[in-house]
């Protein structure tokens, strides 16, 4: 605790001299995690992800029928189940799933699908209806949920340079950063950081002006502290080399300084995989596979792996039949993956999407998604569901 | 009468994207009524864009095209996007037409509509600058009977055996009457009026009659043999069609936090002028409580008003222009790409640590070539991949340092400020931000001086609003 206080005291925003200082100290004290406290991780595959390839129905014959050139061979196949097997891309993840660290959740997706890629990831980042358009974030909203007065931005961090509208709240928006040493010379180049430090609104009963200033004295406390948090390393190493492993190895760096994040998000991109999509597919499951199984295993050197839970999704599956090209168009359904050491189910939570009764030849949903948020934002974040979601769904009780 | 600085900058802010610096000394011997009959005058004549004169993306020209063909076409359909974009960044910001291309700004928001086809695309942008300050109502039928549109909300499939709401949803719900001002029936009775709306390859609206729903429908408690035409026509006859465009016009060109009474009032205006846009506006930017010290530098200004705003002051040429693709990627606004048919979310959406950060070492890295450190996100849509390019990245612009020159006619850097700082803001500047920016000012010479306090300025945080 005394050498956190002495930090922030060194850190520019004391310098600044303004008037939110103790109310940041405040903040930095009443949020600190603890012990205990359960970090999300979530991990969004962009562009569409064909589940069907994923994890694949190995023994159906319409899976082989529907896609006559990119099915995957059973042969090939990781197996699973007597019914399932993983892309073979997947060798690590497999390893994971053996170990029991995995849940598989198929068919996932929401009513009146919409085919579209923005417009259905922003019915996952809002967890809206899909005839309905919210501004804020789930994640974002329960930042807004935790914030009695004092709100800090570092609660959830996007692993990026933007930030995702399923980080912003009303009234707070998460911190975006690819990387810490980098956000920290960005707000320490000399234009910000004067602006930040010594710059000062003419009028405080702004409202839009006092905010712009807050924004940059918030970005630049938690820049400094999110830093300082990543530069305490343990010597974990063993990731491959790869955009997602160096951001999912930031995480881990992060949780292992203790930073007081609750919520990290990273996205993979790519899935958009209408041409040629076992090549593409290949290397992006390969990507995320290896990524994700050194992330397990850094976590579990720091002891950390019954704290954290990771959430990966797509903002949609792909169609069951596979177009002229090698590839697959835009679909609905689509598995997901929850993974940790504190799950309450692992393997396959529920039977594999039935081929043989489609919604115009693609799979039809039987798990809303927003009944895993519930889940995730009541048992995991502790935080109120209706709150967060807007109203209440019946929880899925992974973890 | 001369006109008080402030209240000028702001007229022009609003109702376009600000004066040129070139512009202010003699606009500022002119009262702002005057101003405000210029701004409309000079809306009178407009340039369309021009970059497509044909569909080149026919089914027809598809079907008979290879693969390797289509390929092609598909490229070059994006990089038509691109280059339409690109041109219309420049007609924001070089058009003597300002509030028309305001206006179609604030249009092209409400009327959000996606498409991969740049023809249709320069076909409705087109459209809605042509009725931008009309009547309200010829806007919304053109619009309902634009190919973009009716291929975005999906009326091309809404027909008699299998009807598709979605185009009756959302132009009673987003484009005219609001939430709560209709029921889930009138949906389902109005999508079946929209039955057969379709378009052709060329982009013409098509009254497919066979796909049509010619039995009786009851919309809004009226039962008819209602068409298209009719649903629109008595969406029109609701006062609460005016009061939620009104609402709306209000907090983009007049302050976020909207006014009750006033909307009121100016909605009864809008409705008895039978909806006419222009009448509107002019009764908005003459009246006096647009000028008043709440609603000066209120907005926090949209990427593309920033954007915009910054070249015309500055003088701006970007080159190569692609970086205002990158640009506006970064901060939050893709022109002819809306987030979703609500358009874009406004007001504090705008800002976050990362947009804020963008915005704050923006005009420095422009003018002193530094790459932003950041990179803009791929989104994993192939069609839109382009725009995370990170060939975009080099920023580079040359300004017009003669013209702030001329307006920074102090001779000490202190006088250069206060002049600059009332051109480039309208919010007061504290003692604290003008001594942190007299403080690194170079004294070399004079037009090192401009040019780092112009910058200094358009790096605040007070820049970001108008």
């Amino acid at each position: 605790m005394a050498s956190r206080r002495h930090f922030i005291k060194q850190s520019s925003l004391a310098a600044a001299g303004t008037m939110m200082i103790p109310a940041f100290l405040k903040a930095f004290e009443a949020q600190a995690l603890s012990p205990d406290d359960k970090i999300l991780v979530v991990i969004q595959l962009s562009g569409g992800n064909d589940g069907l390839n994923t994890v694949i129905p190995y023994r159906n014959d319409i899976y082989y029928r529907e896609r006559q050139t990119i099915a995957i061979p059973a042969n090939d196949a990781l197996k699973i189940s007597d019914e399932l097997a993983l892309n073979p891309a997947m060798e690590k993840f497999r390893r994971l799933y053996n170990d029991g660290l995995v849940s598989i959740v198929n068919s996932v997706g929401y009513p009146n699908p919409d085919r579209s890629h923005f417009r259905s990831m922003d019915i996952w980042h809002t967890a809206s209806n899909s005839d309905e358009y919210l501004t804020t974030g789930w994640l974002g909203r329960y930042l807004d949920s935790q914030c009695n007065g004092i709100c800090q931005s570092h609660q959830a961090i996007e692993l990026d340079d933007t930030l995702s509208l399923a980080l912003k709240g009303h009234n707070v928006k998460a911190l975006a950063l690819q990387d810490p040493k980098k956000l920290y010379q960005a707000v320490h180049s000399p234009v910000y950081e004067n602006i930040a430090k010594y710059g000062k609104p003419a009028d405080d009963s702004h409202e839009n002006v006092a905010y712009l200033y807050k924004t940059m004295a918030e970005t630049i406390s938690s820049a400094d502290y999110i830093y300082q948090k990543s530069e305490i390393k343990n010597g974990y190493a063993d990731y491959p080399n790869s955009a997602l492993a160096k951001r999912l190895k930031t995480v881990a760096e992060l949780i292992n300084g203790g930073a007081q994040t609750r919520v990290y998000y990273v996205s993979l991109s790519g899935f958009d995989t209408h041409v040629r999509q076992n090549q593409q597919q290949t290397r992006l499951l390969t990507e995320y596979s290896e990524a994700v199984y050194a992330f397990m295993q850094h976590l579990k050197s720091i002891g950390k792996q019954q704290h954290v839970a990771v959430l990966t999704f797509s903002e949609f599956g792909r169609r069951v039949a596979q177009n002229a090209s090698n590839g697959t168009d835009h679909g609905t359904a689509n598995c997901l993956f929850l993974m940790g050491a504190s799950l309450k189910k692992t393997g396959v939570f529920n039977p594999v999407p039935d081929l043989s009764n489609l919604d115009n030849g693609d799979l039809k949903y039987q798990i809303d998604f927003r009944s895993i948020y519930a889940n995730l934002v009541q048992d995991w974040l502790k935080a109120d569901i209706a709150a967060v979601l807007g109203r209440n769904f019946e929880p899925i009780r992974l973890v | 009468m001369p006109s008080n600085q402030q209240h000028l900058q702001h007229l022009y802010l609003r109702a376009g994207f600000g004066l040129l610096p070139e512009q202010l000394p003699t606009a500022l011997q002119l009262p702002i009524h005057k101003h405000v009959e210029a701004i409309f005058s000079d809306s009178k004549s407009y340039q369309s864009l021009n970059l497509l004169n044909d569909n080149e993306l026919r089914v027809v020209k598809l079907l008979f095209s290879d693969k390797e063909e289509r390929k092609e076409m598909a490229m070059d359909a994006l990089n038509r996007g691109r280059e339409l974009n690109l041109l219309w960044m420049r007609q924001m910001a070089e058009s003597k037409a300002g509030l028309r291309e305001k206006m179609t700004l604030f249009w092209h928001g409400h009327f959000a509509t996606r498409t991969l086809n740049a023809f249709f695309a320069q076909l409705q942008n087109n459209l809605i600058r042509e009725k931008a300050l009309g009547k309200f109502g010829d806007l919304l039928m053109s619009i309902s009977k634009d190919p973009a549109m009716l291929q975005f909300l999906n009326n091309q499939q809404n027909r008699k055996n299998s009807p598709n709401e979605n185009f009756a949803r959302e132009v009673m719900e987003l484009f005219t009457l609001g939430r709560g001002n209709y029921t889930e029936t009138d949906i389902k009775e109005a999508a079946r009026a929209f039955t057969g709306w379709g378009f052709n390859q060329q982009g013409e609206f098509v009254f497919r009659r066979f796909f049509h729903d010619t039995d009786l429908k009851t919309f809004m408690g009226k039962r008819g043999n209602w068409g298209g035409e009719d649903i629109i026509r008595m969406i029109l006859d609701k006062r609460e069609t005016a009061v939620f465009v009104t609402r709306k016009i209000y907090r983009h060109f007049v302050n976020n936090t909207p006014d009750k009474g006033i909307i009121n009032e100016l909605a009864n205006i809008f409705y008895e002028s039978e909806y006419d846009i222009g009448k509107l506006m002019n009764k908005i930017f003459t009246s006096d409580w647009f000028y008043s010290p709440k609603n000066i530098g209120s907005r926090i200004k949209a990427p593309v008003e920033y954007i915009t705003q910054f070249r015309r002051q500055f003088g701006l040429q970007f080159e190569p222009e692609n970086a205002l693709l990158f640009i506006q990627k970064l901060l939050g606004q893709v022109v002819f790409y809306p987030p979703n048919v609500a358009g874009w979310a406004e007001g504090k959406n705008w800002i976050d640590s990362s947009t804020l950060m963008v915005r704050t070492l923006l005009p420095f890295s422009i003018m002193r070539e530094i790459e932003l450190p950041v990179e803009a996100k791929d989104d994993g849509d192939v069609n839109t991949e382009f725009l995370a390019q990170r060939n975009f990245r080099k920023l580079k612009a040359t300004a017009n340092w003669d013209a702030l020159s001329k307006i920074a006619s102090g001779s000490s850097e202190k006088e250069i400020l206060e002049q600059l700082a009332a051109y480039l803001l309208q919010n007061k500047l504290s003692d604290a931000n003008k001594q942190l920016i007299l403080r690194n000012t170079p004294t070399a010479n004079r037009e090192a001086a401009v040019q780092f306090i112009s910058l200094s300025l358009a790096s605040l945080p007070e820049y970001q609003l108008c």
